[in-house]
């Protein structure tokens, strides 16, 4: 009996912290999903989180948690802004530009970083955002921690995943973007001006990115590290394609990478020694190529993903 | 020529706003403009030791991570891992270097620099491999491979490449007979400095010259044209050309190893592979223009040491700078683009 | 050429007036439904449009014709708020509007049907019909819209199809019903018939009829006169880029229309030439009807240069594209293919010319074949390369050492020469010239290595009638020089004007026919023999 509550003790941890994980990761890729499902592709979508991660990290300390997510957002925003700016207004190729973006914002949020906290730079009084148990629920065996004893980010991507799912499947709206995605001339004789939509997918992408910083902060690491955001902008990107570009889909792709990140933990808790830590550090990288490389995913993707 | 006439301009304008960036990001962070600019010009040119030690030497790898990636990005693609190439590379020299602790400088110094050239090529290959068999996005692949290869160092410099006291996180150090001969008494000035000239003189060679050449400009232009009206296999060309981009790399990487640093440890590059895609786009992919902008940057990033140094700026500001400088580059073209197509409209 | 009567309440017709003005309109009490008067754009240097007029009455079928590049399009363009003219007027019910986009078109009820379809490939016929609507979106409730709008029409389609699977003329009827559902007054078709094997063509000009007579009007753009004097009521003559001629379709002649397309005055003279005129479409290629006609060589008795034999391609999918195609050609014969749309001609050709692998079956094909793509710009040229690289373009695949670029510079210099290609000298880039230039130039390119084989896609696409003429006398040049040249034109009439021999490709299979209009046109669709 001893043996069959620490294996649900350990799954336990190991799914709560796979949903924790996960949790910046869904933001972040489903705020891309629409993105894309718009034709573009936000290579900056990294400085974006880190962004959203620096603001939310000043704002907290002066607006409280709720603040930090707001401000996380709207950095997230800007960045993705400046990314709209020169792919949507000036056509400019989309990879070149988003790599740029991811450059200039990792180096702003470090400027910015060392000249508010100082060159030893350590954020000591942030705020973090509590877990909200949901009474009842939260004590089932191997779930519940992990998924009714959760900060309120996670609930929020959860409910945000069905939201986008309907409004894709459901709207006018969701409809145009996707034939902007497919095949922009269709759209344009229909008389939808795709550069509308695919600023406003972008700047979408940007607040959910902001939001996923944020939470990276305020709900996991508790403070801010330069380059913090470790390429969670390229990953999602990944999962988008994992997900097939459905925002259910990539909720649960989401999934599968906060487990890859939390294997680290399943092993050291199961006493398993020997694996070098770096390679767990490097799974999510590693999965990341996987992913991409799985055949059928190039099929699914919208026609016009990256044009001008 | 027209043509090189308005890329000087716009490479100055570019320049100017640059400076201008950096004169705002200084104010803005509390920074008095007139010296830290001071310290900066005085870090790059200040003294021939400046020039020499600090300039120089920091455009030696910036100068084969530019060609790596203006070579690159002249067969259409994108690629974001010279950083990783660059890092495998002084890997590569630095394994080698444990059995050839004892070889003779004639022999060891090419056997590690091959080996690094070498380790370059495959990482890249990973990442060729990727896109032509599974269609999957060079830029993705190759910021991923980065990451793997961050992850990859630092286990064997806290490993099997770990210094003998098992202290800290770096390789042995580097032989004095297989450390890349000085040029200048006194400085740290070294041949690499001279290698990354004959390469930047072949590789423009190779480019304009030859037929292997002219059909990587050809895929990098038009690859359906390419394929269709001049039969070329599309797929071994790019392929070539990303091996041969990573192999660029990976030597500048075995060329920092041997020639400056002598260990190997976490972070080795300071974002070269980054920072050159800025150097390439500023020479517009020319290969013998990168050896002017990788002058150019490695002055900018010499200059930022010492504005760290002795006026207290964060040296991340430069990489700001250099961020926006792509920007601009890039936001200049199709700028440049919508003129000329206005013009031709109005006549 | 059978036409209804005039619409309701129109006052008797006056006698027929060949030059611009609308006499008819004019006399008429009805307020026309469209009125485009003085209508000029460009295009950079090009003036698409100088002062075009077009008028178009309730309940007709009007034909806007005019040669490639004559500004048919451009002038529908406008009228559909896809382009902004310069210049001119639109009236719609007689009040002056200016339409911003294809959104305000479609307010006013004008509905346009493209030559390139705007359909998602992924998307259902039930989500293209619905797309640009607003608020909630309902499958159930788009398809049975879909239903109504068909049904009342007369069309069928099927809502849940996804578009991307169904063949060109079911495309082309979701096309009409996504304007339909609109509930448009005026129907605008630009070269509907392009893609349509005879048979449907016919089908589709018999339900332009069929709905104009209930009332809506149609524009017909059509460079096809016989298209146009089968189903219109009144016809406009567009010539490079002004209205030429208007007139009741009744009170008009072949002659007469085909003149003023070409841009003789209405004293319809003849053409400018034997049988060149193919896109002009004077109703010569029906003489073809008869064995013999001048541009015909001699039955090739050359040595055979180009075989397959039972070759099939497959996709990347595993779908059949081409079956077991047979087909010889030899020295000195142009072999014409005709096909509609996505029938495997363009895997044929690409066989042919060696750059695509047969899955199966034997090709023989010399080491040199030279090889003009539909999509030159695609597929053909560097466009911001010089000229002499573009040059070196072919071969380039093969080459080793050192690329020679002085005897390259010289050799396209000689090329420009040979070939009337206007540019100023080899080293400005191909983005510079002409559509017309760029096509002599590719040409010129492939046969500069005298080839033993030519295979040419769709030559004369989108060049005017001089360019077009050039191209087309290189092809037989190169014919009479003994090469094999293989033609697929989408336009049946080039097809039969340039071929010694004419094969047809339906459904992946080819079938060599008869050099007969009424052969070649059943076969496209399948009843072969």
């Amino acid at each position: 009996m001893m043996q069959e509550s620490s294996v649900l003790a350990i799954g336990g941890g190991f799914l709560e912290a796979t949903v924790r994980t996960a949790t910046p990761l869904a933001f972040a890729a489903l705020g891309e999903c629409i993105s894309e499902r718009a034709g573009v592709i936000n290579i900056g979508l990294e400085g974006s989180i880190i962004a959203g991660a620096l603001g939310a990290t000043v704002a907290a300390g002066v607006l409280g948690v709720g603040g930090g997510f707001a401000v996380g957002a709207l950095a997230g925003l800007v960045v993705a802004a400046l990314f709209a700016f020169f792919t949507v207004g000036l056509r400019a190729d989309q990879i070149i530009t988003g790599t740029a973006i991811t450059m200039f914002a990792l180096g702003l949020t470090g400027t910015l970083y060392r000249s508010i906290f100082g060159a030893a730079g350590v954020a000591l009084d942030t705020p973090t955002a509590g877990v909200v148990r949901i009474p009842g629920l939260a004590e089932l065996p191997l779930v519940g921690g992990a998924l009714f004893a959760q900060p309120l980010a996670t609930y929020g991507v959860t409910l945000l995943a069905f939201v986008l799912a309907w409004y894709m499947a459901r709207t006018h709206q969701g409809l145009a973007l996707r034939a902007i995605g497919e095949y922009p001339d269709a759209a344009i004789a229909a008389g939808i001006t795709p550069r509308r939509y695919q600023a406003l997918a972008v700047l979408f992408a940007g607040g959910m990115a902001g939001l996923a910083g944020a939470t990276l902060v305020l709900a996991q690491a508790g403070t801010f590290v330069e380059g913090m955001s470790a390429g969670r902008g390229f990953i999602a990107i990944a999962i988008v394609v994992l997900g097939r570009w459905r925002p259910l889909g990539v909720a649960a792709a989401a999934l599968l990478f906060g487990a890859a990140n939390s294997l680290q933990v399943l092993f050291q808790s199961m006493g398993w020694q020997g694996v070098p830590y770096q390679l767990f550090l490097a799974l999510p990288y590693l999965l990341t190529l996987l992913v991409l490389a799985g055949a059928s995913g190039r099929a699914a993707a919208p026609a016009a993903l990256g044009k001008r | 020529m027209r043509g090189s006439a308005r890329a000087l301009a716009q490479l100055g304008i570019v320049l100017l706003a640059g400076l201008a960036l950096l004169s705002l990001l200084l104010v803005a962070t509390g920074h008095a403009v007139g010296p830290a600019l001071a310290a900066l010009v005085r870090g790059a040119f200040g003294s021939s030791y400046a020039i020499t030690s600090a300039t120089i030497v920091r455009m030696i790898p910036l100068g084969f991570a530019g060609l790596a990636v203006s070579l690159a990005f002249r067969a259409g693609i994108l690629n974001i891992g010279a950083e990783g190439q660059l890092l495998m590379g002084a890997a590569a020299a630095a394994a080698l270097a444990v059995p050839l602790a004892a070889a003779p400088a004639a022999v060891g110094i090419p056997l590690l620099l091959t080996g690094g050239a070498v380790a370059g090529a495959t990482w890249a290959a990973v990442a060729a491999l990727l896109r032509l068999r599974f269609g999957v996005l060079e830029v993705i692949s190759t910021i991923m491979l980065n990451f793997v290869a961050q992850y990859l160092t630092g286990w064997l410099v806290r490993g099997p490449l770990q210094e003998p006291t098992r202290v800290n996180p770096q390789s042995a150090s580097l032989p004095s007979a297989l450390q890349l001969p000085v040029l200048l008494e006194g400085t740290r000035l070294h041949v690499g400095v001279l290698l990354l000239v004959v390469v930047a003189f072949a590789t423009w060679w190779w480019l304009t010259h030859t037929a292997s050449g002219f059909r990587v400009r050809a895929v990098g232009m038009n690859e359906a044209a390419a394929r269709s009206a001049g039969d070329v296999a599309v797929g071994r060309t790019i392929a070539g050309a990303f091996v041969l981009s990573g192999l660029l790399a990976g030597l500048g990487g075995a060329v920092e190893y041997t020639g400056i640093t002598y260990a190997l440890y976490e972070n080795f590059s300071p974002g070269y592979g980054y920072t050159a895609i800025a150097v390439a786009l500023l020479a517009r992919l020319h290969p013998l223009g990168v050896l002017g902008t990788a002058l150019l940057f490695g002055a900018l990033e010499a200059g930022a040491n010492a504005m760290q140094r002795d006026a207290g700026v964060p040296s991340v500001v430069v990489s700001v700078v250099e961020a926006v400088l792509i920007l601009l580059i890039v936001g200049a073209d199709r700028w440049s683009d919508r003129l000329s197509a206005r013009a031709e409209a109005a006549t | 050429m059978s036409h209804s009567g005039a619409p309701a309440g129109a006052a008797p017709e006056h006698g027929p007036d060949a030059g611009g003005a609308p006499a008819f309109a004019r006399a008429a009490s009805v307020t026309p439904l469209l009125l485009l008067d003085g209508l000029s754009h460009r295009f950079g240097r090009v003036e698409a449009l100088r002062g075009a007029a077009l008028t178009v009455r309730p309940g007709t079928v009007h034909a806007l014709l005019g040669e490639n590049g004559a500004g048919k399009s451009t002038l529908m363009r406008a009228a559909f708020g896809l382009l902004q003219p310069d210049r001119g007027e639109l009236r719609w019910k007689g009040a002056p509007h200016r339409l911003a986009s294809p959104a305000a078109a479609l307010r006013l009820g004008i509905g346009m049907v493209h030559q390139h379809f705007t359909l998602v490939p992924a998307m259902t016929v039930a989500e293209n019909v619905a797309l640009g609507g607003h608020g909630r979106f309902d499958p159930a409730q788009a398809a049975a819209r879909v239903r109504e709008v068909a049904t009342r029409a007369g069309l069928t389609l099927d809502p849940d199809a996804r578009v991307g699977t169904l063949p060109v003329g079911a495309q082309q009827r979701c096309e009409i019903v996504k304007a339909l559902a609109r509930d448009v007054e005026l129907l605008i078709l630009d070269e509907p018939t392009a893609v349509l094997a005879p048979g449907e063509a016919a089908e589709l000009l018999a339900w332009v009829r069929r709905y104009a007579d209930a009332g809506n009007a149609v524009v017909l753009i059509t460079h096809k006169l016989r298209d146009a004097l089968a189903v219109a009521d009144d016809v406009t003559v567009l010539h490079r880029g002004r209205t030429v001629l208007t007139t009741r379709a009744a009170d008009s002649s072949q002659e007469a229309l085909a003149a003023a397309m070409i841009g003789d005055a209405a004293t319809g003279h003849g053409n400018t030439g034997p049988a060149t005129t193919g896109h002009a479409d004077t109703g010569r290629a029906d003489t073809a009807d008869t064995v013999g006609t001048s541009s015909a060589g001699p039955v090739a008795t050359g040595r055979v240069v180009l075989a397959l034999d039972g070759v099939s391609v497959r996709d990347a999918r595993g779908v059949l594209l081409l079956r077991e195609v047979t087909l010889t050609v030899r020295a000195g014969e142009i072999v014409g293919v005709a096909a509609v749309e996505g029938a495997g001609q363009h895997q044929l050709l690409r066989v042919l010319a060696g750059r695509m692998d047969a899955s199966s079956g034997r090709v023989q094909r010399p080491a040199r074949v030279g090889f003009v793509p539909e999509d030159r710009h695609r597929d053909a040229l560097l466009l911001d390369a010089p000229l002499f690289e573009n040059a070196a373009l072919r071969g380039a695949g093969a080459r080793r050492g050192r690329m020679p670029w002085a005897a390259l510079r010289a050799h396209t210099s000689a090329l420009l020469a040979r070939h009337d290609v206007r540019a100023p000298h080899a080293a400005v880039s191909a983005r510079t010239l002409s559509g017309g230039n760029q096509q002599k130039f590719v040409l010129g390119r492939e046969l500069a290595d005298e080839p033993e084989a030519l295979v040419v896609e769709n030559p004369s696409r989108g060049l005017d009638f001089m360019a077009t003429a050039a191209v087309q006398s290189a092809l037989r040049a190169a014919r009479d020089g003994g090469t094999a040249v293989v033609v697929y034109s989408s336009d049946l009439d080039e097809v039969l004007l340039l071929a010694d021999r004419v094969v047809v490709m339906y459904a992946g299979q080819l079938i060599e026919v008869a050099r007969t209009r009424e052969a070649a046109g059943r076969a496209m669709l399948g009843s072969a023999r």
